[in-house]
């Protein structure tokens, strides 16, 4: 794929938009259609929150968005771009310049330091932040030289979140990440999410099932059986602060 | 019915079927390698046995000069002989039809119309020799091959100095001849050098020896001890020119069985062993990691009620599933090799019958070691998986804990990427891991070191041996001693540049207690045709005075330079002296002892006496020089030099293609095992790091490059140690596999050009195994991977 520029236009633009994906998914005689003809666009600097039940699409239509899997059908465009036509390389560019990830389950590197974990990525990127910055955007300056062992699980999802933005992605998709966190660890990474979208602009996208993160989106996206059910859209965002579940 | 247990062993067989296919392979080898050294050696040493048996090869040999056939009576009398067997035996001249060199041969009597009673002739075609047809002979068989030649065909031989054309009757092979080595060959010539059996009558003609004989052998009652029917025999002969009897283990047909006989069993000891080792590594890893990734089942079996007993024999199964696999592939693929070495022993040295019925006991040793130490390699593994407490089983276990290491080692790895950084750090954290492969692959690259050596040490032997030590063109014999005229003579044959004396006598070299029966050499003081070596400081002349004499003889003898051995010469008058030792050299071949061939005629009180010729020749007239040869009448030997080499590269560069490809894939497939099984368990371990760096935008090779750099690094440490390595195993092979001997020392010498194939080879094997993983981690599945637990 070839390097896009980023469009400067008039608000709101659009960072990413899906047209008719649908995925479909066979094993042996069984089709499963995991997305339906899904229509979606992420504004630049938004935050939106994925809503829906398990098996309902949401991870599917993250992961083709971010580069990580390929459509059955459907355009999903970067800018102006149609990254559904590209080959691996281009997808590796793609996710390497633009996409930043995190997970429910951190996938840090073990015999690496946090700041080692983060400078992975800092390496290989355009223009990435320093390390340490990143660090510090999550809260965890202090902590930068510890390994992932000797990290709390909040700590590591922080640690993620850190590597994910390091590169000052366009977009950053988070599945799940307070999934396997208690309630007060996962509001300290919702405010972690919360602060790089505000003081960096990127475009994120969280899934989750759990609705009270909703409060914190612009938009809310319901999925169910493949398809986008509903969109809301909030008037105001809650600060992760004042979340509780 | 299937227990739900066993169908899970071969569900996990199945899973992990490249592992387990390359553990299966690494034993495999193993046992195929003992199974073969072992059958080879049984087949060899019971077909030499039933041969030596059936066809009543001697027990003891001798030589003289001239006896009456009457004395048969009196060594018949000797404590313990059984069958005595009297012939003549002499050195001839051949001449084949459409060659053009003039051949080396050896006529042998035996009884017209039968066979001899000692050292019979096994006739695979044609008849004996009968009586009253004196040009009949019987030809053997591998010179018979070499020429094509069939009973019918005709030959001409000098024999006692007159062309003869001889009628050949039969082919046959004899225990007695089953290498046969000309006087100047360093490697039997099976072309250049032919045995022919003719009629007793006929050659007492031939030579004058009407009612005499200069040759017998004899079989000794079972008990008997040799070394004292050796020494009477010598007393006996010694007044008709025995040149001293020598027993069957020193016969050099029978040495030469003999030596190739250990050579199989130190293959059977070494060789497998490294192969067993290499093995239980990996299965002691392999079972590791399976065990590792099945902490849930485990936890879940021993929920249901399993046992630990259960718990650790459903592992120790496992292990035993892949060794039994490993055996009867083994088994199979020695048996083959086994009988293909065999059959090429049998062709090779024209055995009349090859027994090939290998025991059970190399298949039972080749199976019980193995298994043993797969099990004993994994017994700790078991012995964890069997005792792992069901609660903490099925929680994962502890993450694995990095430290940053001292401030020399932060301050090391300061200077590296990431990706490097991981490689650096796994590494620190499982040094035993590390150490067990690159061990396992340093036993490859010594294996292959050790395969490759063999070129090397026979460069240096034909090196030294052709260039040397045999520095003349052509070498020419005579069967008696001629009166150094002959030189002249020589020297005005067509072509000949420059002549040299020769003369060898047999003698025994006697110091104290210690003797050697052997030969003295008496060279020219100025020789520079023949060239006393010495391998470290290069020649070494003779002075006038005093014997010279290689390192092995002197050690032998327990003799230093300047100490006195006492020559007693077998040969004319049977002179004894005292002579002083004055020179000791480092030889690879033999066991030589050299004079001035002034002081060897003054000592046997004769006139200037030569009984062979070195000669220079001038290339251009080489045909025309043979052709007058052919005519000479005297002459009982000709070698030329660029023949004697040529065949010896040969005959040893076409048996050392195989071996060494041979040992070479062998070392390959163990070098692709050993990688091939740490990148797999690493895979299996880390696709989740894989997928993280994918997911972040690393590209398959960026990826790729932190589990295969991993190996490739360790690849690369090892072979300073496989190097190592390789030198001090071949120096423990050719110790234990007949290479140090009195008639050869084989040098421990490495070209730096071999350490150089080996390790190309073997990062040859790792770049394989590296493309193999490389795609299983193209093919993993990102998604799925990141989103399990871990």
């Amino acid at each position: 794929m070839t390097k896009v520029e980023p469009v400067t236009a008039v608000e709101p633009s659009v960072t990413l938009s899906a047209r008719g994906l649908t995925k479909v998914y066979r094993t042996g005689e069984i089709a499963v259609t995991a997305l339906d003809h899904v229509d979606l666009d992420l504004y630049s600097g938004e935050m939106v929150v994925l809503l829906g039940a398990s098996g309902s699409g949401k991870s599917t239509l993250l992961n083709i968005m971010g580069g990580l899997d390929a459509p059955t059908e459907g355009r999903v465009y970067f800018h102006d771009t149609d990254i559904t036509g590209s080959d691996e390389r281009g997808l590796t560019a793609y996710r390497r310049d633009y996409v930043g990830f995190v997970f429910q389950f951190y996938n840090l590197i073990s015999s690496l330091t946090a700041r080692e974990n983060v400078a992975l990525v800092t390496e290989i990127a355009a223009d990435p932040m320093d390390p340490v910055e990143a660090l510090r955007v999550v809260g965890l300056e202090e902590r930068i030289d510890h390994f992932p062992a000797q990290l709390s699980g909040g700590e590591q999802q922080r640690v993620a979140i850190a590597r994910a933005i390091a590169k000052r992605p366009a977009v950053l998709l988070c599945d799940e990440p307070t999934g396997a966190l208690d309630s007060k660890t996962g509001v300290i990474v919702l405010e972690a999410i919360e602060r790089v979208n505000r003081e960096l602009g990127t475009t994120t996208a969280i899934i989750t099932h759990n609705s009270v993160t909703a409060a914190m989106a612009d938009r809310v996206i319901y999925l169910g059986d493949g398809r986008i059910t509903r969109i809301e859209r909030n008037s105001r965002r809650r600060p992760a602060a004042e979340l509780e579940w | 019915m299937i227990r739900a247990l066993d169908r899970k062993v071969l569900r996990d067989l199945w899973r992990l079927k490249g592992q387990v296919l390359s553990i299966a392979l690494v034993i495999a080898s193993g046992v195929a390698l003992l199974v073969m050294s072992l059958s080879t050696y049984e087949a060899l040493s019971i077909t030499s046995s039933a041969y030596y048996e059936r066809y009543n090869y001697g027990n003891v040999f001798a030589t003289v000069k001239r006896a009456p056939r009457t004395l048969q009576d009196r060594i018949r009398m000797l404590d313990g002989v059984q069958t005595t067997e009297l012939r003549i035996s002499m050195q001839a001249v051949l001449d084949v039809e459409d060659f053009p060199e003039p051949l080396m041969g050896r006529v042998v009597s035996i009884p017209e119309g039968r066979q001899p009673s000692l050292n019979q002739l096994a006739l695979t075609s044609g008849r004996f020799v009968e009586a009253g047809r004196p040009n009949e002979v019987v030809v053997n068989r591998s010179f018979a091959n070499a020429h094509g030649l069939r009973p019918g065909d005709t030959l001409t031989a000098v024999i006692n100095g007159k062309r003869r054309g001889l009628k050949i009757v039969g082919v046959a092979a004899s225990p007695e001849f089953i290498y046969v080595l000309s006087p100047f060959a360093l490697m039997p010539d099976k072309k250049r050098y032919g045995i022919l059996w003719m009629g007793q009558e006929a050659l007492e003609a031939a030579f004058d020896y009407d009612g005499a004989f200069n040759d017998l052998s004899l079989t000794v009652r079972r008990g008997t001890d040799t070394r004292k029917t050796i020494l009477e025999l010598d007393a006996l002969l010694a007044p008709y020119g025995g040149t001293g009897a020598v027993d069957r283990k020193d016969h050099l047909s029978n040495w030469f069985v003999q030596n190739e006989l250990a050579q199989n069993r130190a293959s059977a000891r070494v060789l497998p062993t490294i192969f067993f080792l290499v093995a239980a590594f990996l299965t002691n890893t392999a079972l590791t990691r399976l065990i590792a990734t099945e902490r849930n089942e485990i936890g879940l079996m021993k929920a249901f009620g399993y046992s630990n007993r259960e718990v650790g024999l459903h592992y120790a199964r496992f292990v035993v599933a892949i060794a039994v696999l490993g055996i009867v592939i083994g088994w199979v693929l020695g048996a083959v090799l086994g009988r293909m070495s065999t059959d090429s022993y049998a062709i090779n040295l024209n055995f009349p019958m090859l027994i090939y019925r290998p025991s059970p006991f190399a298949f039972v040793i080749g199976a019980l070691v193995s298994l043993s130490i797969s099990l004993l390699a994994t017994a700790r593994a078991v012995r964890k998986a069997a005792a792992l407490p069901p609660v903490v089983a099925m929680n994962p276990p502890a993450p694995p804990q990095f430290r940053s290491g001292s401030a020399l080692t932060r301050s090391l790895i300061g200077w590296l990427d990431e990706p490097s950084r991981i490689i650096v750090r796994q590494l620190s954290r499982w040094p035993g891991r590390a150490i067990v492969t690159s061990a396992g692959f340093g036993g490859a690259v010594a294996m292959m070191v050790l395969s490759m050596y063999f070129t090397d040490v026979i460069d240096e032997l034909a090196t030294v041996h052709f260039n040397e030590v045999q520095r003349e063109d052509l070498a020419l014999g005579f069967n008696e001693p001629q009166s150094s005229v002959v030189l002249n003579e020589v020297a005005r044959l067509p072509g000949v540049l420059s002549v040299e004396p020769l003369r060898v006598v047999a003698a025994d070299l006697v110091s104290g207690y210690r003797a050697h029966r052997g030969t003295l050499h008496g060279v020219a003081r100025d020789a520079a045709l023949t060239q006393i070596f010495d391998v470290r400081r290069g020649a070494v002349t003779v002075p006038g005075h005093g014997v010279v004499m290689t390192r092995q003889l002197a050690r032998k003898l327990d003799l230093t330079v300047g100490q006195e051995v006492e020559v007693r010469i077998l040969e004319g008058r049977r002179p004894v002296a005292r002579l002083p030792v004055v020179g000791v050299y480092e030889s690879y071949i033999g066991m030589f002892a050299y004079v001035d061939i002034r002081a060897l005629n003054r000592l046997l009180l004769e006139r200037p006496m030569t009984q062979y010729v070195n000669t220079s020749i001038d290339e251009a007239s080489t045909a025309e020089l043979l052709r007058e040869l052919k005519e000479l009448p005297a002459v009982s030997a000709v070698a030329l030099k660029s023949v004697a080499s040529r065949n010896f590269h040969e005959t040893i560069g076409e048996t050392l293609m195989i071996f060494v490809g041979f040992f070479g894939a062998f070392a390959f497939s163990l070098g692709f095992g050993v990688t091939y099984n740490a990148q797999r368990i690493a895979l299996s371990e880390r696709g989740r790091e894989l997928s993280t760096l994918r997911v972040l935008g690393f590209s398959r090779g960026e990826a790729a490059y932190i589990l295969l750099g991993e190996t490739t690094l360790l690849a690369c440490l090892s072979l300073p140690f496989g190097c190592v390595l390789g030198y001090v195993l071949t120096g423990v092979f050719i110790n234990a596999g007949g290479f140090q001997t009195e008639l050869m020392r084989v040098p421990l010498l490495i070209e730096p050009s071999t350490y150089g194939v080996a390790v190309t080879v073997l990062l040859a094997a790792c770049a394989v195994s590296c493309l193999v993983t490389k795609r299983w981690i193209d093919r993993l599945d990102l998604v799925a991977v990141l989103k399990t637990r871990e």
